[in-house]
């Protein structure tokens, strides 16, 4: 109970100061929509190779930009937890009885909410650019449940490295070595189908890709099992980081 | 140790053989005793890295102690760590207020975590706000406050949940005159209504206005503590300051003086050398005879009753020739 109450006031206290820097807000909402219009436009050619299987490129890049975002932006969330290191805001807040539990997870919950936002208005452009979401409602809930459990895996990576290392340039460079690999060796902006056979097989045990799966899936809401699969693959792998993250904040703490 | 007072007077604080080792093997603690009663504001008075901070994070439970035992308001603050921070005040070194959002909202957030109810919080921050002369800045990001307004909020947060101990980590570094002495004044009006505070400094004068007791600690152990006035009047007679014109023979007149009767003990702080004297009248003259009789010219001597920089000058000097480094080092 105490951790969600304090989850909560941390939380509200994040978006505050998020609403205050309105230039990240308007940056952060443009460039997923600069991405749409980029690849969409750069990758149009690729639906004519055969064997892609798409009805247009839109209606496969959609979900996959989605997913795309909710990676680079939960990616630095460690950067605001540093700047707390460095501030004294951490240390005053662990004198004082507050959940430490809490103080990662409303950066996380953060990550996540400004992910589905972001998602958000990745599918409405993408609808007026012609994509379809057969899968309906719960398709596209399903969809943003995937962006925000990898926003909330990659945000607590990023929180774990920063309280382990407490270098920005560190996590920076942990977390760009991670992102742009793991990217492409998913089926975000390319089919499956047309992968060489050893990026298939990584795909296979990539995150990125069970997120972009049932992504894709919720969109297109054709294989049912496949969805429910990536969805507690990738519910497997949010954990897994989730802890990671507790156990870098219990080391932060005995290293004082 | 002594513990409570045979009175019945209680500690809020009771430090017992603290030690703290870092990773790496540095020692910042080696077995640091103190103990702050309840209602005082007790000073701990040492140079940068002498282990005030250290303390501090042990009592406020942000570290953990390697070895030793600490009670803060009566608990563990190992054993009891949750209920340590329930009863405590923190104010850090550097400021602890989020710059990025107003002084109000800072405010509310370290209500809200103490779980103060929401109409008893709003009533307490406008209590604070009013209290420390932040209402005109309390819609302001705290980014664009001064220095001694965020030194204001920093402590007007650390009461929020009116805390039964207080700990100020060096309160006014950094702080300019106007600041430090309206800070000063916050303090001692904080004591009156019972508050018991621990505070560190680096300031002599600091802890000589304040301090109803202090601890001078150096290399990670307590080498003196009680009331200002105990200590100075614990230096016996008067002390002589002694500087010579030929600069290079004062150890060689540190050895003169020490053999002049009267004289108790001699310290060497870069050029200057101090000699506690019983009777600084017929001192002086003497110091200076035997001086002049072994061909050493005196370019300056003065005569003064001790103060509590002579406090921590002889008790830190001690502490030098304990340990076996050089009496005339010059890093005092």
């Amino acid at each position: 109970m105490d951790f969600f109450k304090d989850t909560w006031y941390l939380y509200i206290r994040l978006v505050r100061l998020t609403r205050r820097m309105p230039v990240f807000l308007l940056l952060s909402i443009m460039q997923p929509v600069l991405w749409m219009l980029l690849f969409g436009q750069l990758f149009a050619a690729v639906i004519t190779i055969p064997g892609f299987e798409a009805d247009s490129y839109i209606q496969f890049i959609a979900p996959g930009i989605a997913i795309m975002t909710a990676l680079f932006s939960a990616a630095y969330s460690g950067m605001g937890l540093l700047r707390d290191i460095e501030g004294g805001v951490l240390d005053r807040l662990l004198a004082t009885p507050v959940s430490r539990g809490a103080i990662v997870a409303s950066r996380v919950l953060l990550a996540s909410s400004q992910v589905v936002l972001q998602a958000g208005v990745i599918l409405v452009m993408a609808f007026f650019l012609g994509a379809r979401p057969h899968g309906g409602v719960l398709g596209l809930l399903l969809l943003l449940l995937a962006a925000a459990l990898l926003a909330a895996a990659f945000a607590s990576t990023s929180c774990g490295l920063a309280l382990l290392t407490r270098r920005q340039e560190l996590v920076i460079a942990a977390m760009n070595f991670m992102v742009l690999p793991m990217t492409f060796l998913s089926s975000m902006i390319m089919s499956q189908n047309l992968m060489p056979a050893w990026i298939r097989t990584m795909a296979r045990v990539n995150p990125v890709n069970w997120a972009v799966i049932a992504a894709r899936q919720g969109f297109e809401g054709q294989n049912l099992t496949e969805l429910a699969t990536s969805l507690a693959l990738l519910s497997g792998f949010t954990l897994v980081c989730a802890i990671f993250a507790v156990q870098a904040f219990h080391r932060y703490q005995r290293a004082m | 140790m002594k513990h409570s007072e045979p009175g019945g007077s209680t500690n809020a604080i009771e430090v017992e053989d603290l030690r703290k080792t870092y990773r790496g093997g540095v020692e910042a603690l080696r077995g640091l005793s103190f103990e702050v009663r309840s209602g005082e504001i007790f000073a701990l008075l040492g140079p940068n890295g002498a282990g005030k901070s250290t303390t501090v994070r042990i009592l406020t439970t942000l570290a953990s102690a390697t070895g030793g035992s600490a009670r803060v308001a009566g608990l563990d603050v190992a054993s009891d760590a949750r209920e340590v921070r329930r009863r405590i005040g923190y104010i850090a070194q550097g400021s602890g207020g989020d710059p990025l959002i107003t002084g109000r909202e800072n405010l509310q957030l370290q209500g809200q975590i103490f779980r103060l109810p929401p109409k008893r919080l709003r009533q307490r921050i406008d209590e604070l706000l009013a209290l420390f002369q932040l209402e005109d800045a309390a819609a302001r990001m705290v980014e664009t406050y001064s220095g001694g307004m965020r030194r204001r909020l920093d402590v007007a947060m650390g009461l929020i949940h009116q805390p039964e101990v207080l700990f100020l980590d060096e309160p006014t570094t950094g702080l300019d005159p106007k600041s430090r002495s309206v800070m000063w004044k916050e303090v001692e009006r904080l004591a009156r209504e019972g508050l018991t505070i621990l505070l560190t400094t680096h300031y002599l004068e600091e802890a000589d206005h304040l301090a109803q007791r202090l601890a001078i600690i150096d290399h990670g152990s307590v080498v003196v503590a009680g009331s200002p006035d105990e200590l100075k009047g614990g230096l016996r007679g008067d002390l002589v300051s002694i500087e010579l014109r030929d600069r290079d023979r004062t150890d060689e007149a540190r050895a003169t003086i020490e053999a002049v009767d009267g004289v108790s003990r001699v310290l060497r702080t870069g050029v200057e050398l101090y000699a506690q004297v019983d009777q600084g009248t017929s001192a002086v003259p003497a110091v200076v005879g035997a001086l002049e009789k072994a061909g050493l010219e005196v370019a300056q001597i003065s005569l003064s009753r001790p103060s509590l920089d002579d406090v921590y000058l002889t008790a830190t000097g001690q502490v030098f020739q304990q340990g076996g480094a050089s009496a005339s080092s010059d890093d005092l």
